[in-house]
């Protein structure tokens, strides 16, 4: 009875897949072409790796732009882009891809979103960025029951023995939120230092003092368990001396990698593990599914930022033609077109 | 040129010639060197490129950064002898150089 209503289908032009740089710039491009755009990516904000993996890192190929660090573009984009509107789903993966009888595709997510479009624009860059596995022996028959990477509820910790291992934003801030509900809560990290926010580290420290947490130095070796419930961890000091955690639940935090992901199980056509395109539109085997940016592979294929707005400029020209197919694309320049003008809001 | 051999996880020997000013980890990449993927492309940020430095060769490579240490947190089986490759500029001095690359980098 109280079950929600599940979300009504969000109808677009284009569903771009992956909102680091290239898809950003493909919004702008489709745009120009009169192709509305949904953009879906698993991290929380725009950017990819530009935001994930270096925003104060210099980029010198930019061309015009003698040095731009990879935030700095990013916020670029975003203003250069807001013209048309594009909206956003953030901290989602798309999952499912299905090509519907009458045309076009629909699109899931994670997170339960359903997207119709006439087209999809592949941009995942290296693919989708997800938590980094720990080499741990078995560690896999223990993932969903005990082993966690992410947290959806809070609650399906009450009354565990948890263990958080690393020394991050995300392990402090599970460390601080689990500590009331959890029956006990130990942090382990390699060193006595966090890479985290100054005062998350603080209030961790107080709760060391005050008892109600356990903190210990060392790295995971190997876990002890049954049927994917563990019992205890075995940690390794670095002088090789090991020592047990008593703990039901386990959760490592070791930065993000990226993975090609659900993007193998479409049915497109791959070489070494990315998406082969024409080089006229930037189409894949599929009709209807482009791929722009580092994660298609063309003969010459040069993965730079530079490349993925080319290929995104060249992929709008189709685009144009599959959501406009009765109308014909003119060329025009965004210096003197004054219809151009019109989208760009400058006129 | 100075050399530089790195032993994989098997105990799989590679030795390969680095030019002066660039690093450990270009070196590896450019001589197809498996065992260090260096997915950020030497920008400090993803701790892909990690080694253990040869007990011999610790005092001679030096410690890591404030910056490189933080990002070894995201490394497994980091070592005291652990440093991020992409992260040590070849010199005259590290001709013979010898790295360990860990059984697993993402």
């Amino acid at each position: 009875m109280n079950k929600p209503a599940p979300s009504p289908t969000i109808k677009t032009d284009a569903v771009i897949i992956g909102a680091g740089p290239v898809g950003l710039f493909a919004v702008f491009e489709l745009g120009l072409v009169d192709v509305k755009a949904h953009l879906v990516d698993i991290l929380d904000r725009p950017g990819g790796q530009c935001a994930e993996l270096y925003p104060e890192k210099p980029i010198y190929d930019i061309p015009g732009i003698t040095v731009i660090n990879g935030q700095e573009l990013v916020d670029k984009l975003m203003e250069q882009i807001k013209p048309f509107a594009p909206e956003f789903h953030f901290g989602e993966r798309v999952d499912g891809l299905e090509r519907l009888t009458g045309g076009g595709f629909r699109l899931t997510t994670d997170q339960g979103t359903a997207l119709e479009a006439k087209l999809i624009v592949i941009a995942a860059g290296g693919g989708s960025f997800e938590p980094k596995k720990p080499h741990v022996p078995g560690i896999d028959a223990y993932e969903g029951k005990s082993v966690f990477y992410s947290v959806r509820k809070v609650d399906q910790f009450r009354g565990r023995r948890v263990l958080i291992v690393g020394g991050g934003d995300s392990a402090l801030d599970w460390v601080l939120s689990l500590a009331p509900v959890a029956s006990r809560v130990s942090l382990m990290h390699r060193r006595d230092a966090f890479r985290a926010a100054p005062d998350s580290v603080r209030k961790m420290k107080e709760l060391v003092e005050a008892g109600k947490i356990d903190f210990m130095l060392g790295q995971m070796a190997a876990l002890e368990g049954e049927g994917g419930k563990l019992a205890r961890v075995i940690a390794r000091r670095d002088d090789n001396s090991t020592f047990t955690i008593e703990a039901d639940a386990l959760m490592p935090f070791f930065g993000l990698t990226m993975k090609l992901g659900p993007v193998a199980q479409w049915g497109i056509n791959l070489h070494e593990e990315r998406i082969s395109v024409d080089t006229a539109k930037f189409e894949s085997s599929e009709p209807g599914i482009f791929a722009v940016g580092d994660i298609n592979y063309y003969p010459g294929k040069l993965k730079l930022i530079l490349s993925g707005f080319h290929e995104a400029a060249l992929m709008a020209q189709a685009a144009h033609a599959i959501v406009h197919p009765d109308k014909k694309l003119i060329f025009q320049y965004t210096t003197t077109s004054t219809s151009l003008h019109k989208k760009l809001g400058v006129s | 040129m100075p050399k530089i051999t790195y032993i994989d996880k098997d105990g799989t020997t590679r030795t390969a010639e680095a030019e002066i000013g660039s690093t450990v980890m270009e070196t590896a990449i450019r001589n197809n060197v498996p065992g260090i993927v260096a997915e950020c492309g030497g920008a400090c940020s993803c701790a892909t490129c990690h080694v253990h430095i040869d007990a011999a060769w610790g005092a001679i490579v030096g410690p890591p950064s404030p910056m490189e240490e933080d990002m070894l947190d995201f490394a497994f089986d980091v070592k005291p002898t652990s440093r991020l490759s992409c992260q040590i500029k070849v010199t005259d001095a590290l001709d013979g150089l010898i790295v360990r690359t860990p059984e697993q980098q993402g």
